[in-house]
């Protein structure tokens, strides 16, 4: 300790390099990825690209980066991939210790607010992962929870996250919102329609933003189980 | 002092010429601004470093290849480091950056197979599963700000699936069937992913001629290269086998005035 206080300098010029000066340490990498989640009213549909990247490297085309918690219940992450892994690693932990303990699924409510805890607990050093939470809930209605790397949430109808957020999110307000429109009936989403727009709005930001692109997942969570479905967007 | 400066949160400069660091008592001019705080630095950049690691999946196998260079900033210093390694009979291992750290690793997997192998039940220890341990690992030591400065590829056979995949500093990890670090990722990567994209079943004759291409390309333009490499090759019919070092062909002529 008192050694290493009063070396603080460094006071071994023979062994420096330039290796050793030149580099410093972030326990953080931004790796993209965009993730939707829109709800209807018995279904969610919750889709995310599938390119895993850093700086202007693509790590690979082929990333999932939506985690299946439960039957009803489905993340979508992008942000810092190593965090990623870590958070959704101990989610699923502790989602099969409640499943052993109360004997049945945890329900979606439920997810989101031990997520919510799970990332407020490290506060001081937080998960840089923007989390979407995308399911049904105890009345098998679609539900949308969103985050923000420290624990804030927020439950919605709709909503974008990850490197292309700020592209997609004012599209789906338009698109699903129905915001900024005149003498417009909004009706309710179908299947069908959100399917579309999420493809639509995927293709504007992969044009838009490096870190999108590649492909999409997508996935439909109904009473009846889980639909899945590829999507092509570019890939340079 | 100056090697603190990035993450330095215990002991923050001060707000104004002699004045008291945020929570900290002031300090009359002349008197002496450092304040001890007991921190101590971590290692914060790798010293003995090895380049690029690069991996391909083909028909029945994967190759791994590095070459043997232990660069000690720019100095070339060991010619004959040897960083693609045998784990067991269906995985090998390829490692990048600091070779002090990849040794201290070396040894821990070493031992755990030899754990594993004590116990003589037959079952030995599988590529994802190395991976993900490896990510818990290298995810544990960032946390600590004292990261292993490594990146390693990891290739092997799960069965009948065959296994390529990678974890860095951080601990991000993914798997691919083309992998390449370093310097590799910018130079090696466009070659590999097309030649992989134009021949997906290609035979291990056709991976290694690739690789050998791949390793001259690299030797080319990476000042932190070297001639020599090392091969980790594993197969369904033939196992494991770490060829080396092989020796790269190279034409400087151009260059001599």
């Amino acid at each position: 300790m008192a050694l290493l206080s009063e070396n603080s300098g460094r006071s071994l010029p023979d062994y420096e390099t330039q290796a050793a000066k030149m580099k410093s340490f972030s326990p953080y990498a931004d790796n993209g990825g965009s993730v939707i989640a829109l709800a209807g009213d018995d279904f969610c549909v919750i889709a995310a690209d599938t390119r895993l990247s850093t700086g202007f490297s693509i790590y690979t085309r082929e990333q999932q980066k939506l985690f299946p918690l439960s039957s009803k219940t489905i993340l979508g992450c992008s942000g810092c991939w190593c965090d990623t892994l870590t958070l959704t690693r101990l989610l699923t932990a502790r989602m099969q210790m409640y499943e052993h303990e109360h004997q049945k699924e945890m329900p979606t409510l439920a997810v989101a607010q031990m997520l919510s805890t799970m990332l407020y607990y490290k506060r001081f050093f937080p998960y840089y992962v923007s989390n979407i939470l995308g399911g049904l809930d105890e009345d098998g209605k679609g539900c949308v929870y969103s985050y923000d790397p420290i624990g804030h949430c927020e439950v919605t109808k709709y909503r974008a996250g990850g490197s292309a957020g700020a592209l997609l999110q004012p599209l789906l307000d338009n698109q699903i919102g129905y915001k900024n429109q005149e003498g417009v009936e909004p009706v309710a989403l179908t299947q069908e329609k959100a399917v579309a727009i999420i493809k639509d709005v995927f293709t504007s930001a992969a044009e838009r933003d490096i870190y999108t692109g590649d492909s999409i997942n997508i996935k439909i969570i109904t009473k009846d189980g889980v639909q899945d479905s590829t999507f092509e967007l570019r890939k340079d | 002092m100056a090697l603190l400066n990035k993450a330095d949160w215990h002991t923050p400069a001060p707000f104004w010429q002699n004045g008291p660091a945020p929570g900290a008592f002031y300090h009359f001019p002349g008197g002496s601004t450092h304040v001890d705080t007991g921190g101590f630095q971590r290692s914060q950049a790798p010293i003995t470093t090895g380049t690029s690691v690069v991996g391909i999946q083909f028909k029945d196998g994967v190759l791994i290849a590095a070459d043997i260079l232990g660069s000690y900033g720019s100095l070339a210093r060991f010619r004959n480091l040897e960083r693609v390694m045998k784990v067991n009979d269906n995985i090998i291992l390829g490692a990048g950056g600091d070779y002090a750290d990849y040794q201290c690793l070396k040894s821990n997997i070493e031992r755990k197979i030899l754990e594993e192998e004590c116990l003589d039940d037959g079952l030995s220890l599988k590529p994802k599963a190395l991976h993900c341990w490896l990510t818990r690992v290298m995810y544990n030591r960032r946390s600590h700000f004292d990261p292993f400065w490594n990146n390693f590829i990891i290739g092997g056979l799960e069965g009948d699936k065959v296994f390529l995949g990678t974890v860095d500093k951080l601990g991000t990890a993914y798997s691919d069937p083309v992998i390449a670090t370093g310097y590799g990722a910018y130079m090696a990567t466009p070659i590999l992913r097309k030649a992989y994209e134009e021949n997906k079943d290609m035979t291990k004759d056709q991976a290694i001629e690739l690789l050998y291409k791949v390793m001259q390309v690299l030797f080319y333009r990476d000042a932190r290269s070297f001639p020599k490499y090392q091969l980790g090759i594993i197969t369904r019919e033939g196992g494991v086998e770490i060829q080396g070092p092989l020796t790269l062909d190279s034409y400087w002529g151009p260059a001599i005035i």
